[in-house]
């Protein structure tokens, strides 16, 4: 009848959004939880989302979840905001369907191609850490299959070891199914956008401080910048638009934005156009760009929240080999010290970073997320030989101001450098032992031994 | 002005739920039915959050022909519209062997569609309003040797609804007989597809959505498959049954 064959599915080849490192992995993209249920059995698995992690995180040779059938609206409250969804729907889905209706998720990556399972997975932060927190806040409880095919529920207060580990667990403790959390109420899908000019580090941190009430604020750093204009930035700040701040014509529709046409790039783009010299007049033209360009405007949220999406895929133009991205926080008595220090040597190394982006989180910490209270630089770089060793010694530097690395983007950390820069891996382990640490298992956990 | 509303009849199947979607994206309430149709709750909040629109599920057998008059009585509303999108493509090789098997073939395409259908004609006719649409196969456009079981029941739905049109057409009532080609679904998950001559889910709900709005009678999704069937079609029988096909 229906024959479901279930033969063996071939490898194929699978890597993070950073396309580096790739694997031969064996990858299944189950449509229930039957299916789910039957592919538990036996291995060692790890959920996969939508592949927005640059590295490793959500790849198991031998079994790969897609989760991304999963993917209903389950339930919402037009009184409270809160929203329950399988985890595979995408980040996307739930702005499109809900903020016409005046809900906006309350923290948000730097793109919207990615699931709810995997923001809780890396419990991502925003450009409104300060205020808001990470992602892990807002969610109200968790259901969790675990390699016996059993549904658990968590939350603050059931089974609360599991939800805080879940939270920013990176998919070792237990395949996440469905999520209830909390959006916040907008007025409008418009964002008050303010832009400043830094000269150089010194101003970029007081700017940074005196600023940080705003509810969005991120700086843009040119990497290039030696001397006197080292670490010389753009900040953009950003406040959500109520209704009377709005132009006329699109007061009487508060939620209407016009879709962009989305750019695709056809092949990885060659060589020439990401060397060096091209990087660096591409940054210095972005700083003179944004001096000229206007100081405050009015921008709607796909523009403010997500520029990088404009290009799908955008992580072809770094060429065949790939790209990783450093991404570390320091705490704030050392940021500043710290992140000059970073800067100079990539200021001095003939290494091309596309993008430097800096942000200021606030006091909230999770059992295993990334954020803490202090700076965070986060850092492009080509694949090649320079650029690897290069991030070795930017390890080195985080090591010694005791900072620590963000693991949705990492893909090439050393064992022994993750575990100097964050201690909390012992509790995790004694966590998983015996038992999650033998089903669920990633290629990263795998080489960092998670 | 009321909304319409439309049921899909196999609305687990993977063109079933891409329906659904699609014409709750237009503002259609939809009703869901299936059997072990618990499944369907989750699809039916999904489609109200999405689209705003009533979506209510039922649980359907189209092997249990004696259920299907109540069922369409314990529908909330007599649909503006019906689909069939059940169907079961079996093993050929397989079903040879074992008859009972190819009967069931028969029956899950065929003899559920005429019955269901051929019920809802009558209360289509009373109302004087009501479109029927059905998805048959190209593979119903002759028998070959490799697939002619699930072929004959598809043959049987593209001429019981070519006549159904017929009949029907003086009563206002629309038939839509769809003949989708290959179409990456759970029933063809096993198989390996030519990409030019393969469709989706989404782009099939697409084009039955227009093909509803524009009033046609035959949809090929992908024209190409048109004039392959025509082609193939015109091979006399004492050369086509040499043919391994
Ligand atoms: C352009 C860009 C900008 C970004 N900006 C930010 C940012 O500003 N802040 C930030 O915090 N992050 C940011 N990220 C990182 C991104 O938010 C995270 O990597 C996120 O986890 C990706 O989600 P995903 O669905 O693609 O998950 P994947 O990459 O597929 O998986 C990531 C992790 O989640 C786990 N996982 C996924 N689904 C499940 C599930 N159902 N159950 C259990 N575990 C699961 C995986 O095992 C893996 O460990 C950015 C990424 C990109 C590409
Ligand atoms: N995929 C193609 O290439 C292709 C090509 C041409 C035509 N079609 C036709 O398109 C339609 C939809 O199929 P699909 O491709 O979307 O495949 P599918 O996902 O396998 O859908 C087939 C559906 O039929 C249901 N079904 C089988 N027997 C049933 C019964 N007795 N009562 C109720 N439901 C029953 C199945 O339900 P369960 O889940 O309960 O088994 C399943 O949901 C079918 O008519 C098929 O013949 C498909």
């Amino acid at each position: 009848m229906s024959s479901k064959n279930h033969n063996i599915r071939k490898p194929e080849l699978i890597s993070g959004w950073g396309l580096y490192p790739r694997f031969s992995a064996r990858k299944e993209k189950p449509t229930s939880i039957n299916e789910l249920k039957s592919l538990l059995l036996t291995e060692t698995l790890i959920a996969r989302g939508n592949g927005r992690s640059y590295g490793d995180s959500a790849i198991n040779k031998v079994k790969t979840i897609d989760m991304r059938n999963f993917n209903r609206f389950l339930y919402f409250d037009k009184k409270t905001g809160l929203l329950i969804v399988e985890s595979g729907i995408l980040l996307k889905d739930i702005i499109e369907i809900l903020l016409p209706k005046g809900w906006f998720p309350p923290v948000t990556p730097g793109t919207k191609y990615v699931t709810i399972g995997g923001m809780v997975a890396a419990d991502v932060h925003g450009k409104n850490h300060y205020k808001y927190g990470t992602f892990g806040k807002y969610i109200e409880w968790i259901e969790i299959i675990n390699h016996q095919g059993k549904i658990i529920k968590c939350s603050r207060d059931e089974n609360t070891e599991l939800f805080f580990w879940t939270i920013g667990g990176m998919g070792l403790t237990g395949i996440i199914l469905n999520v209830a959390f909390f959006l916040k109420p907008v007025t409008t899908a418009w964002i008050k956008q303010r832009k400043l000019i830094a000269n150089n580090i010194e101003q970029t941190f007081k700017l940074f401080e005196s600023n940080k009430d705003f509810t969005y604020l991120v700086a843009w750093i040119d990497c290039y910048s030696k001397g006197k204009s080292l670490g010389r930035s753009v900040l953009l700040l950003g406040e959500h638009a109520k209704k009377n701040e709005l132009e006329y014509s699109y007061k009487k529709a508060p939620f209407k934005t016009h879709k962009k046409k989305k750019i695709k790039i056809p092949i990885f783009f060659p060589k020439f156009v990401l060397s060096n010299l091209s990087v660096k007049i591409f940054n210095s033209l972005n700083f003179l760009f944004s001096k000229i360009t206007k100081k405050n405007k009015i921008v709607d949220w796909d523009t403010f929240f997500y520029p990088l999406d404009k290009i799908l895929n955008w992580n072809k133009i770094y060429g065949s080999r790939g790209f990783a991205q450093f991404q570390c926080v320091f705490p704030l008595s050392k940021s500043k010290e710290a992140i000059i220090e970073l800067l100079c040597l990539i200021s001095k190394s003939k290494s091309s970073s596309f993008l430097a982006v800096l942000k200021r989180f606030g006091n909230h910490e999770n059992y295993f997320s990334f954020p803490r209270e202090g700076y965070s630089l986060a850092l492009d770089f080509p694949i090649n030989n320079e650029n690897l060793s290069l991030m070795n010694s930017l390890d080195k530097i985080t090591i010694k101001y005791g900072g620590r690395f963000y693991l949705a983007k990492d893909s090439r950390m050393k064992k022994e450098i993750f575990e100097k820069s964050d201690l909390r891996i012992k509790k995790f382990r004694a966590f998983r032992e015996n038992e999650l640490d033998k089903h669920f298992k990633s290629c990263q956990s795998d080489r960092l031994k998670i | 002005m009321t909304r319409k509303t439309v049921l899909v009849l196999g609305a687990k199947s993977d063109i079933g739920i891409a329906l659904a979607h699609r014409f709750a994206k237009e503002g259609y309430d939809v009703q869901l039915a299936a059997r072990n149709s618990n499944r369907l709750k989750e699809d039916c909040f999904d489609i109200n959050i999405r689209y705003g629109i009533n979506a209510t599920f039922y649980e359907f057998d189209a092997l249990d022909l004696n259920s299907h008059e109540n069922f369409i009585l314990s529908l909330k509303k007599t649909p503006d519209i019906a689909i069939y999108a059940i169907g079961a493509l079996g093993n050929q090789k397989e079903d040879e062997k074992n008859i009972k098997q190819s009967i069931e073939i028969i029956r899950t395409n065929f003899e559920g569609l005429v019955s269901i259908f051929g019920i809802f004609a009558n209360y289509f006719k009373k109302r004087g309003s009501g479109t029927l649409i059905g998805i048959s196969s190209v593979a119903g456009d002759r028998g070959r040797g490799s697939n002619y079981i699930y072929g004959s029941a598809k043959a049987g739905v593209s001429t019981f609804l070519s006549g159904l049109r017929n009949s029907l057409n003086p009563f206002g009532i629309h038939v839509i007989t769809v003949k989708p080609g290959f179409v990456k679904t759970k029933m063809t998950s096993h198989l390996k597809l030519p990409k030019k001559l393969t469709t989706n889910p989404k782009i099939v709900a697409n084009s039955i959505y227009y093909a509803y709005k524009s009033r046609k009678n035959i949809v090929y999704i992908k024209p190409i498959w048109k004039y392959i069937m025509q082609f193939i079609k015109v091979i006399p029988e004492s050369f086509f049954k040499k043919m391994k096909l």
